[in-house]
């Protein structure tokens, strides 16, 4: 991957072992310094460090929760006005921030095509308040508002912004690093509402070892539970490696947030991830006939 | 039409359209709302033809409009907006945030009532319940006041970096046809120069707004937002100075109307004030000394000044057109805040008047200044129509 330059900096108020902060490092090393970012309340505002120190190289407006991606547009317009128009603004804003509060104004700075760069750092859940469910926590985890695990799905928020048909919508996680970077540079690369979705395996709300954060995230994706894959232009899907390859069961036996779950439950979670999968893979055979 | 020194026939709304072009922001996100949307649709048409080079953003609600505000201002540029009613209560978090992140932002608020149940009519019910947001607040009683205000706003605001909310009445003034001068475009730039901040966000700076503070920090930030606050009177009135130097016409802080001898004195704010004025004329006609006090800028409240203006007055009416419940009249408890312990204060009578935007006459006020006269005022503030 070449040499990096480091834009989050040691010394960060990360917890140990947290994938948040290896995600943010790569993906704000492949965007480089002329970059601005806008976080709103979540593990990367508080990853970001308490004034006078900043954890990060690159300026921080720390935005409400409900408004990153409005904010995100006002910046760029400002930086527009001054000529600064190749100067990225990244949104760095986790699952709560975006599936939840935060959708209403990225759906709208989606339709406007607005020339932000929209980074979701997905743990599945509030996990900054110590771990209760968003909108993104997955069927049966459980969490602190849901302690006999989550009754309905997660909400498919890629499928929401390719929907908006945003040049490029994306899922990637730091478990496949070289894909991650690589999504990165692509988005850098075009103009207009891009948007990353980052699974985040979160150790403490997860319940998952401190040393197992990229483990995890390479069984979500092998697992099928979370599938890399690209979306250009609303319309074009791409598959990315690997492929499903092994039972979920793997994977969520692998966190505590889904002990004590029965056969039937797992089971039933196979056939959603069956499903989806397969769907995604039509989808992507139609893009490639196209 | 063009800019020039003849005066030509515009509403409120779009006087304050006029004020916020020749003051060239160069970032305007809004959201269209009734009786604001006139403002939205002339900055727009001005934008389409060339005239205004401005960045215009249309999110999908207020609260968008103010955030994208916050961060395009902390961008370095000048931003305006236009909003009302449900619009400012949907921002209402925003507009702390605003003022916590020192951002010079001038919005124009027309008045009408809060929903629920719904209704479309002058009531300022929406900004007063603004009051502590940090916003500074001037309340207008007419078009050319509210182009004027506007150039005002930027001036004082990009001063003391603090934003500036400017209100005007629900169709009495947003809607109604005047006489206003547009002043020439090099007259505004002669008294607004460009917005040159000395903090901004830019990769070649490297300055950030936000990050987590200590209570020491916090405690800090918010005693220099009241520093700010305090010498906001002095900087208004030298913004006006100036203003009246260059276009000959000012408007005061606190405009006395008929003041000279007074023993009564009708308090108010916005459109209210053209009809105040006519009762005080009769009231005049009639033999009685009595008086208007306009307050113009109602945030900060100028406490001094109206000490000051009601030095020696033994009856002020407090006309509100807004209400809190369990509070009364907010302009009503604000003067008798500003008033309480000073030697030989007036006596403070207050009206909840116009309250939804129902008419209220000169007669009526006339009425209400005759009762204050005659009667011990009441504690609370009493309901006239």
């Amino acid at each position: 991957m070449g040499k990096m330059i480091d834009i989050l900096c040691s010394g960060h108020a990360a917890c140990p072992g947290c994938i948040d902060a290896v995600s943010a490092r790569h993906v704000l090393a492949a965007l480089g310094p002329d970059c601005v970012a806008v976080m709103p309340p979540s593990c990367m505002a508080v990853i970001a460090g308490p004034q006078p120190f900043s954890g990060l190289r690159i300026p921080v407006y720390q935005a409400s929760l409900e408004s990153a991606a409005a904010s995100a547009c006002g910046l760029r317009r400002a930086l527009d006005v001054r000529g600064r128009t190749e100067t990225q603004v990244v949104v760095l804003a986790g699952d709560g921030g975006t599936y939840d509060i935060g959708l209403q104004c990225l759906s709208s700075a989606a339709e406007r095509n607005e020339n932000i760069l929209y980074v979701c750092f997905d743990n599945e859940g509030y996990m900054n308040t110590g771990a209760q469910k968003s909108s993104s926590t997955p069927r049966y985890a459980k969490t602190g508002s849901t302690p006999a695990g989550k009754p309905t799905r997660k909400k498919n928020f890629t499928e929401i912004m390719a929907a908006h048909r945003v040049p490029y919508a994306a899922t990637a996680t730091a478990g496949f690093l070289r894909d991650l970077v690589r999504k990165v540079e692509k988005a850098k690369s075009l103009r207009g509402t891009r948007v990353l979705t980052l699974l985040i395996p979160c150790l403490d709300g997860w319940g998952v070892p401190e040393d197992q954060g990229i483990a995890v995230a390479r069984l979500a994706v092998q697992s099928g539970m979370f599938p890399l894959y690209e979306v250009e232009d609303g319309l074009r899907y791409t598959l990315n490696d690997p492929p499903k390859s092994r039972p979920v069961r793997d994977y969520l036996m692998s966190q505590g947030r889904y002990r004590n779950l029965g056969d039937a439950q797992l089971d039933e979670l196979q056939r959603e991830v069956d499903a989806d999968w397969a769907r995604l893979e039509q989808r992507a055979q139609a893009s490639a006939v196209q | 039409m063009s800019p020039g020194n003849d005066a030509v026939l515009l509403t409120g709304n779009h006087a304050v359209a006029w004020g916020a072009r020749l003051a060239r922001p160069k970032v305007v996100p809004v959201y269209p709302i009734t009786p604001q949307t006139p403002i939205l649709e002339l900055l727009t048409e001005f934008q389409a033809q060339g005239e205004l080079e401005a960045e215009i953003i249309t999110p999908e609600s207020e609260h968008s409009v103010m955030a994208a505000c916050i961060a395009a201002s902390l961008g370095g540029v000048r931003v305006f907006t236009a909003t009302a009613s449900q619009g400012l209560m949907l921002m209402h978090e925003l507009l702390h945030y605003a003022s916590g992140a020192r951002a010079p932002i001038v919005m124009a608020n027309v008045n009408r009532t809060i929903a629920s149940p719904w209704g479309f009519w002058p009531d300022q019910t929406d900004s007063v319940a603004q009051r502590d947001t940090g916003w500074i607040q001037f309340y207008v009683e007419s078009a050319q006041e509210g182009l004027d205000t506007v150039l005002q706003a930027f001036r004082i605001a990009e001063r003391v970096r603090l934003p500036v909310m400017i209100n005007l009445d629900a169709f009495y003034v947003s809607h109604s046809l005047e006489p206003v001068r547009v002043p020439p475009q090099a007259l505004a730039d002669e008294y607004l120069p460009p917005y040159a901040p000395e903090h901004y966000l830019d990769p070649a700076r490297g300055e950030s707004w936000g990050n987590v503070v200590t209570q020491e920090m916090y405690w800090r930030h918010r005693r220099d937002i009241g520093g700010a606050m305090d010498a906001v009177p002095e900087v208004a009135a030298e913004a006006d100075r100036e203003w009246q130097r260059l276009s000959g016409r000012g408007w005061d802080l606190v405009e006395r109307y008929r003041c000279e001898g007074a023993d009564l004195v009708v308090l108010t704010m916005g459109s209210m004030c053209g009809t105040a004025r006519e009762a005080v004329d009769e009231l005049r006609d009639a033999g009685h000394a009595a008086g208007l006090l306009k307050v113009r800028l109602f945030r900060p409240l100028p406490a001094a000044e109206l000490r000051r203006a009601l030095a020696g007055v033994r009856d002020v009416l407090v006309l509100d057109r807004n209400f809190s419940p369990g509070a009364g009249g907010v302009l009503h408890q604000e003067l008798r805040a500003a008033l309480y312990g000073t030697a030989a204060a007036p006596r403070v009578h207050g009206a909840l008047a116009g309250v939804g935007g129902v008419n209220v006459p000169p007669a009526k006020i006339a009425e209400l200044a005759g009762r204050a006269r005659s009667s011990e005022p009441l504690p609370e503030a009493v309901w006239a129509r």
